[in-house]
């Protein structure tokens, strides 16, 4: 209970003490807007968020602590399992931290593959995002639409990997097998129609005006601000601060293609879901250019320590056997040293802190979830903003509990 | 990264910070070892000063190193957006000794300084917030400090009986498996009277990676 004292119009010298009741409630743990497992805490001044007190870690399943306890071949799924909507991306990390330590450069083919299906991830955790979070916002039809999308993407997945989510297909040194035949072909005819399918969502939200209600000028954050608190990604980039790793620091084949970074003005909620929007455009653009420089060639590096023989040479060779048993028992050993290494997720900057000890288990390996610092930042964002309005933030931030909970 | 012609670089100016005992590059990252009590004063300079302008910091986590005396290593890696170089500073503390909060100067320390209490019980000074973040509520002990068993030591269950929720030790029906994969092979480095074969092997090893 709080008090306050107010003086009544025209009852000049007068005061009332009024009494109001500043509540809290609890959103979440189980809430379709919480986008899983967030129990968020929000005192209430009325129907205005007064604080907003993000209780995680329902989902922690200590990834870390297990990656500790597995070889570096066995650490590479539990990375699709964290962000479970863009696993692809967070191999990613993982695969060139490990890389760097070994001092192993992927085979040019590997490199593009993973730059292919990088965008293909970005695609697919955009989609995701952008169509639930309308759906937050009480727009059911973008998601019917997007899930249809989301569905050819994961198709390719499969494809290639062998799975629609957990894909475990890059790997040390390369991934795990090449495309399938016609695989490119099919990605090709798909890049083709999807920029008409953005088209059709955003005529759907981008002008609605019940759409822009919602989220224009909502959880508004500044460059300064976004900076502080940690932000990266479409996140950062939405307060206008033209920063991606692609292009600052690049990794894989991003250096040699062509696109445009979409930067934000406002820093709103708006904002954020356009620059989704403009990055799934850039990613077809990429995508596009991947399958033009393609060339054929070895997928993995040719050295037997790091990659496994192929089945045929295992029935021949007494040595590919061995190789292979050593492989999938012990792994490699990874000389000792430590390494941060980051990539652009679709949410923002995913990155691995990896200390090798020589042995061929990772001695720590600090996973820096995306979503943690955006998530942290909703009680700044959220603060004299409307109860609804904190569904549109959380929304617009884009978290995976399986990342932030670890 | 990128660094201009004319300043030294990015490890140079970080060694002659006072406060700073070591600078090193480490496959093309600059790692730097500072004091615990100077975290503050350098952290302050790392994202005022010129040059440096590391205006967000990425990430916090603990490293575990039980052999060692102060045997916590706080790591921050930190980033700068308008130079685009990145730092990593690494403050070494034990379990007592307090390690000055960060939380200051880039507010989104907060939740990764709950995340290394909670997960390694490192202490930050100055931290009004130290509440655990992952673990569950009343957990017990560190689980990321490597004497802290995989299994943990309690887990939980839902008693029909009781109506509750229910906290028991930890059992298993099979005992977990910790393989030795530390071959006899390759990591029996060296047998007595042999070290001069070891040391062409591992030279020759050494060379042949790229």
């Amino acid at each position: 209970m709080s008090e306050m004292t107010t003086v009544a119009p025209g009852t000049a010298g007068t005061t009332k003490t009024v009494e109001f009741d500043s509540h809290a409630i609890n959103f979440g743990p189980q809430h379709p807007a919480a986008h899983g497992v967030l129990h968020l805490i929000l005192e209430m001044d009325g129907e205005v968020v007064e604080r907003a007190d993000p209780h995680i870690g329902l989902l922690h399943r200590g990834t870390e602590k297990l990656i500790e306890h597995k070889t570096y071949i066995q650490a590479n799924p539990y990375f699709d399992r964290l962000d479970y909507v863009s696993p692809l991306a967070q191999e990613h990390a993982f695969v060139l931290a490990t890389e760097r330590l070994l001092s192993l450069v992927a085979p040019e083919r590997a490199q593009w593959i993973r730059t292919l299906f990088d965008e293909i991830t970005r695609v697919l955790n955009h989609l995701l995002n952008v169509t639930t979070y309308a759906l937050d916002v009480g727009a059911i039809t973008p998601s019917l639409w997007g899930f249809e999308e989301r569905e050819k993407l994961m198709e390719f997945y499969e494809a290639a990997s062998g799975a629609r989510l957990h894909a475990n297909y890059y790997r040390p040194g390369g991934v795990s097998r090449d495309l399938p035949a016609g695989l490119a072909d099919r990605i090709g005819e798909w890049a083709e129609g999807f920029p008409k399918f953005v088209d059709e969502l955003e005529e759907l939200l981008s002008g609605n005006r019940i759409w822009k209600q919602r989220t224009v000028d909502i959880g508004v954050m500044s460059a300064e601000q976004a900076l502080a608190w940690g932000f990266s990604g479409p996140c950062l980039r939405a307060s206008g601060v033209p920063w991606d790793l692609r292009r600052a620091q690049p990794y894989a084949m991003y250096d040699r293609v062509r696109f445009n970074v979409p930067v934000g003005r406002n820093g709103d909620c708006y904002d954020r879901y356009l620059v989704r929007v403009a990055e799934m455009r850039e990613s077809v653009a990429i995508i596009r250019q991947c399958l033009a420089a393609m060339r054929p060639g070895p997928v993995k590096v040719l050295d037997s320590k790091f990659t496994p023989p192929t089945r045929g040479e295992m029935k021949r060779s007494m040595e590919a056997l061995i190789h292979h048993f050593k492989l999938f028992t012990e792994g490699f050993h990874v000389p000792a040293g430590a390494t941060y290494t980051a990539v652009e997720s679709p949410k923002g900057e995913f990155a691995v802190y990896l200390v090798a000890d020589g042995t061929n288990r990772p001695y720590r390996c600090k996973i820096r979830p995306t979503g943690f610092s955006h998530l942290q930042a909703v009680d700044v964002m959220a603060r004299r903003h409307m109860l609804a309005d904190a569904v549109a933030i959380i929304g617009s931030i884009d978290i995976v509990f399986g990342e932030v909970d670890r | 990264m990128a660094d201009a012609a004319d300043t030294p670089p990015l490890a140079e100016r970080v060694a002659g910070l006072p406060g700073v005992l070591g600078v090193m590059v480490e496959h093309g990252e600059v790692v730097a070892r500072a004091r615990a009590d100077a975290v503050l004063p350098v952290m302050q300079t790392l994202r005022d000063g010129a040059g440096f302008a590391f205006e967000q910091l990425m990430d916090l986590c603990g490293v575990d190193w039980p052999d060692r005396e102060s045997r916590f290593d706080v790591v921050y890696n930190l980033l700068s957006v308008s130079l685009n170089q990145r730092l990593r500073v690494i403050v070494a503390t034990d379990e007592q000794t307090p390690v000055p909060s960060v939380s200051t100067i880039w507010p989104c320390a907060t939740w990764w300084e709950r995340e290394t209490w909670d997960l390694f019980g490192i202490v930050f000074a100055g931290q009004p917030d130290l509440r655990r973040i992952l673990t569950d509520y009343g957990f017990e002990g560190h689980p990321l400090r490597k004497d802290f068993p995989l299994t943990g030591y309690v887990e939980v269950r839902y008693d029909e009986e009781r109506k509750q929720v229910v906290y028991e030790p930890v059992r298993l029906t099979q005992d977990f498996r910790n393989f030795d994969f530390l071959s006899p092979w390759e990591a029996v480095t060296s047998l007595p009277g042999d070290e001069k074969a070891y040391t062409a092997r591992t030279a020759a090893r050494r060379e042949a990676k790229p």
